[in-house]
């Protein structure tokens, strides 16, 4: 199989989480907190909270859905927050646009709960993010794998799912450098349909494992010369 | 000089068991720029509370990591930690009738630990009020100061929160334990979880003889629904309230109540608390209440596995490190939306949350009732706690803190 020029980089990345000054106590104040908030906010409520809740499959998707529904009792607005896929933003100010437009229709629909008290306020914090290199390179499809085996949950949810902002493209680090410089584009397509939604960072992982073994399996099958048929 | 000798030290290798070898070689990566720099942690006892607690895991692991590190504890009289409890209480919202003296002796104190302890070190992190004032002893800005509250702040009494605030802002960052707690403050503040060590004696796996041999010993009948609150014996941690809850619980299921817990040594008023349970429970042999020395991490752990329902019904709380204990278990927790509870609580996916004694009794009738959604929510607590509540995540916040602070990348 062929070796890249440019080899895939892993790094290892850490994550504080800086209190804001701003909290929202019903959905009013919540809208002006998403407009006003800084971007590290809204990544922070959002792609930062799905790697920290991965292990929850069924039911949280952002802290903005998991607020409107278990503070503000307010479901119909919870669904809507939760079917924003962050896989379909490559840049915060779209998914901040698409936040506040979810919240505004809903307010404008329903009036009557706009200031109505949630049980406790939300607060909103920013990540503010440490990278590291990893020590680890792969210019083949072996040394990909164990680059992917040997890395954290933080460092795989820097390269597959929060690597699309970096990236401003609705991939991931690994598909893109799988098709970029491997040139195996239907492998790399594959696991950018992985699910991170419904599946946790373990078993992401464990899907592109498969993935990769199976790509691995056919370029052997490929390599070994086949016996000439009889005649 | 009272640094600390720690307990028998556990590889950080032998934490790949638990949280996979990525995570540990993660940590070693970024403790890399660290090597060899000077931390000092100070706090105000050596034995029982949460914090000492960390600290006697986090340090060792820090140095293993190459890390400079040393704990240090704070000296004082009984007249100094009796002030500082009743700041604590202050702190949590509890009433308090300033005396002036209270805080001469504070500052007292905090003259004779700065010219006793060392102060120099690149990282000092001071944790809790107690030893707050040391900032004032600070030399220079050529080190980083670091102010870690493991308390609730939320609603604290103006006099004793004005007081610390004098010297807060001199810190260079301020580390609470959920956003709710935070003030406004003209430093950066950061969210850490508090954590537990899941190799500790008190969270590792025993054996089942073991736990029936602890509830033996104590008269515990494994055959019947056991309700534990595993907390000091502090008011607010509200244990007299757990004793209501259980007796409306009893009404409709034949269980045991558990109250276990010990005086810190910076807690005086423990046993004022101990003798109020006591007496709500006088005569119900199906109330053991459990007076534990500081350090009874195995018995502790014993309890904890063999509980049906564990329950921590604080009226205020810092984090409550008892709700990761028995997540870390599997169990499934019912407990107060108080403090960084709901951090660890997310109601319905990882225990229940309850805002009074009824609340309290019914979502512990609701588990006892169901027991598969029970179950679910102990084995969806235990993969919270692994994610974020382990020391191993602790120590992987501050060494990012560091590198922050320290511009070291």
């Amino acid at each position: 199989m062929n070796a890249a020029e440019t080899p895939f980089e892993f790094f290892t990345v850490a994550y504080l989480t800086r209190i804001g000054n701003q909290s929202a106590g019903n959905l009013e104040e919540l809208l002006a907190g998403l407009e006003q908030c800084s971007d590290a906010s809204i990544f922070h409520h959002t792609f930062q909270t799905l790697s920290s809740h991965h292990f929850l499959t069924e039911g949280f998707s952002n802290d903005f859905a998991q607020w409107a529904l278990a503070e503000a009792n307010r479901d119909a607005l919870a669904e809507q927050f939760a079917a924003l896929d962050i896989r379909d933003y490559t840049s915060i100010a779209a998914l901040r646009a698409d936040l506040c437009r979810v919240l505004r229709d809903f307010i404008a629909e329903n009036p009557a709960f706009s200031r109505q008290e949630a049980l406790d306020r939300f607060y909103f914090c920013e990540s503010v993010e440490v990278t590291v290199p990893f020590a680890m390179q792969a210019r083949t499809l072996d040394e990909f794998r164990d680059g992917v085996v040997a890395i954290s949950h933080a460092s795989f949810h820097f390269h597959f799912v929060s690597s699309r902002l970096r990236l401003q493209l609705r991939t991931n680090d690994f598909s893109h450098w799988l098709a970029d410089s491997l040139g195996l584009t239907t492998l790399a397509e594959t696991i950018n349909h992985i699910d991170i939604y419904n599946n946790t960072l373990d078993s992401a992982r464990s899907k592109i494992l498969r993935l990769v073994d199976r790509e691995r399996r056919k370029h052997e099958h490929a390599a070994t010369p086949q016996p000439h048929p009889a005649g | 000089m009272s640094t600390l000798q720690l307990p028998s030290r556990i590889p950080l290798d032998d934490y790949s068991s638990v949280i996979g070898a990525g995570e540990v070689a993660e940590l070693r990566t970024l403790a890399k720029p660290l090597v060899g720099r000077e931390v000092i942690m100070i706090n105000s006892t050596a034995v029982g509370g949460g914090v000492a607690e960390i600290l006697n895991r986090l340090v060792p692991l820090a140095e293993e990591l190459g890390v400079n590190i040393r704990w240090e504890v704070m000296t004082g009289g009984e007249d100094f930690f009796e002030v500082t409890k009743s700041f604590h209480n202050a702190l949590h919202g509890a009433p308090y009738h300033p005396e002036p003296r209270n805080f001469e002796i504070f500052c007292e104190y905090t003259e004779k630990n700065a010219k006793r302890l060392p102060l120099d070190a690149e990282f000092m992190v001071i944790h809790d009020p107690q030893p707050a004032g040391l900032i004032s002893y600070r030399a220079s800005k050529n080190n980083h100061w670091i102010w870690r509250c493991h308390i609730d702040l939320s609603h604290p009494h103006p006099a004793v929160w004005n007081f610390l605030a004098e010297y807060v802002p001199h810190y260079d960052a301020a580390i609470f334990s959920s956003p709710e707690f935070a003030k406004a403050l003209p430093i950066p503040q950061y969210l850490f979880h508090p954590a537990i060590d899941p190799l500790s004696e008190k969270n590792r796996d025993l054996a089942p003889e073991f736990v029936l041999d602890v509830l033996a010993r104590y008269g515990i009948d494994h055959l019947r629904p056991i309700l534990t609150q595993i907390s000091r014996f502090d008011r607010l941690k509200d244990p007299v309230g757990v004793i209501r809850a259980y007796r409306i619980v009893r009404r409709y299921f034949d269980c045991q109540l558990v109250l276990a817990g010990g005086s810190a040594s910076d807690d005086p008023e423990g046993a004022a608390v101990l003798k109020e349970a006591q007496q709500a429970a006088a005569g119900d042999p199906d109330i053991k209440i459990l007076e534990l020395p500081a350090w009874a991490p195995l018995e502790v752990n014993a309890l904890q596995r063999a509980s049906t329902v564990v329950i921590q019904k604080s009226l205020r709380e810092g984090f409550g490190l008892t709700v990761s204990e028995a997540l870390w278990k599997h169990k499934p927790v019912v407990a107060s939306a108080v403090g960084g509870i709901p951090t660890q609580i997310i109601h319905k996916h990882t225990g229940l949350l309850a805002h009074s004694v009824e609340g309290t009794a019914y979502q512990i009738r609701f588990l006892l009732s169901h027991p598969e959604i029970a179950a679910r929510l102990g084995e969806q607590g235990h993969l919270h706690v692994k994610e974020n509540f382990l020391i191993t995540q602790n120590l992987k916040r501050y060494l990012t803190l560091f590198l922050k602070l320290g511009q070291l990348l």
